[in-house]
């Protein structure tokens, strides 16, 4: 479960949440400059906010008001963005096992086995990332952020380099395994269809502010019909 | 040839760099990676030699360092001799005054890696000791060959503050820069020509190979 009440201001946009996110995945859909990087960049400890706090099951994360604050890195959460940020100079392997440190050779060894393979990116192994196409770096990048098995995935558009079918299938094969490993994960999208595929708590934001949080089907009623529209035309 | 002040100026040259590589890396790391009003007041004394008159430093110094303040008691007591007119006087001046010279091509070069780079790596838990030796430093090495570089022929040409500092004694501060001046001031142009020449060609042949390093680098830092 995430717990989060955050007020945040960056110039003159104000992002101000209170919420709870009990599903083990929760799509947080709204258009462009809504807040939601700002918000994931947030819960991964990668900014600060102005106030609030942030628990993640019975750990706290941020608290404002007691001056706690988690860095990034040792709050168990991962979060993987639109841009992959693989480390140019390192091998699809050495980027993976970036956050493993702490494991012996045989069991990182394996750790980059399985994540490749829940990626389906196994055959990039040796590669650059220089040499690799947009979706399989960001394929690549998933796999890094899950190789030191976090306990909360973030999600930052991840997918938009890979065609439907591909993203499909990846949101497939991750979702059993974050299940498994008891992995909740949060994303962002402006991709209605991306928020249709999984059957997630839908948490609606636009400018800055929560408008909603549910089912897809009461959230996205809206956005069903307008999809239904250009699909089938107004008559349809 | 002065050939004890050649070797004397690469010794100094030398020591200079790979202290100022020590110091400048983690300094430049620091104004790149943090954030507060208080980086502006560091940055602005990194960079305060590059505007500052060199005999103004090393007046400065001579007097920091002499006998006349508590510091330079205590490092006499310490060293048992005086930093001034001394080699590790010439050190310490010389890393001071070539510290902008460190310091700014590696805040440009740590500047201009992507900063998600940097995110990625603090949320898959490295610390800031991690981040410079496993991205900054790998990622910006054209900047910093340019840094030891520059570093290293600043110190070879250095005057003002060698003088001011270290005075002309042979073997200990007779740098190439002092033996050129006393060439000069004796008429010897033939001398003071060789002289200038080595100090040409040392700058050169430094300057060439780090544009070769760039070209093999493909211009870029990574």
């Amino acid at each position: 479960m995430l717990d989060m009440a955050l007020t945040s201001r960056r110039g003159s946009f104000h992002l101000q949440v209170k919420c709870r996110f009990i599903s083990a995945w929760t799509v947080v859909f709204g258009p462009s400059g809504a807040g939601k990087s700002t918000m994931l960049r947030i819960l991964a400890g990668l900014d600060r906010p102005d106030n609030g706090h942030i628990r993640l099951d019975s750990h706290v994360l941020t608290d404002t008001d007691r001056g706690i604050y988690i860095n990034a890195g040792r709050r168990t959460t991962s979060l993987v963005a639109q841009q992959p940020a693989l480390f140019p100079h390192l091998s699809v392997e050495a980027n993976v096992a970036y956050g493993v440190g702490k494991l012996d050779q045989r069991q990182r060894d394996l750790r980059i086995e399985e994540m490749l393979d829940l990626v389906d990116a196994t055959g990039l192994i040796k590669r650059r990332p220089r040499d690799l196409s947009g979706g399989e770096a960001q394929r690549v990048a998933l796999a890094r952020a899950l190789a030191p098995l976090p306990r909360l995935l973030l999600l930052d558009e991840p997918f938009s380099a890979l065609d439907g079918i591909a993203s499909d299938d990846l949101l497939a094969r991750l979702q059993p395994w974050l299940t498994d490993h008891n992995v909740q994960a949060v994303m962002a999208t402006h991709d209605a269809t991306d928020a249709f595929a999984t059957a997630a708590e839908i948490a609606l934001l636009r400018d800055g502010r929560l408008l909603a949080l549910g089912s897809a089907s009461e959230v996205l009623r809206d956005e069903r019909e307008r999809l239904r529209k250009r699909l089938l035309g107004p008559t349809g | 040839m002065d050939w004890q002040a050649l070797a004397l100026t690469l010794r100094l040259a030398t020591v200079t760099t790979v202290i100022l590589l020590t110091v400048a890396v983690p300094l430049a790391a620091l104004l790149v990676l943090s954030r507060g009003r208080w980086l502006a007041v560091v940055e602005a004394l990194a960079a305060l030699p590059l505007v500052m008159p060199p005999t103004v430093l090393g007046f400065f110094l001579l007097v920091l360092l002499g006998p006349r303040t508590a510091i330079g008691r205590g490092v006499t007591s310490l060293l048992g001799h005086p930093l001034a007119f001394s080699f590790s006087g010439l050190v310490v001046g010389s890393v001071i005054y070539s510290l902008p010279f460190a310091v700014q091509p590696l805040v440009a070069g740590f500047a201009s890696i992507e900063p998600a780079l940097v995110d990625a790596a603090r949320l898959l838990g490295a610390g800031r000791a991690r981040v410079v030796f496993s991205i900054l430093i790998p990622l910006a090495r054209r900047s910093l060959l340019a840094a030891a570089v520059l570093s290293f022929l600043h110190t070879v040409g250095e005057f003002g503050v060698v003088l001011m500092l270290g005075g002309d004694i042979p073997g200990a501060t007779r740098t190439l820069s002092i033996v050129l001046y006393n060439q000069v001031e004796n008429f010897d142009y033939g001398a003071a020509n060789r002289t200038a020449a080595t100090l040409l060609a040392l700058s050169v042949f430094a300057l060439a190979a780090i544009y070769a390093g760039g070209r093999r680098g493909g211009g870029r830092n990574a």
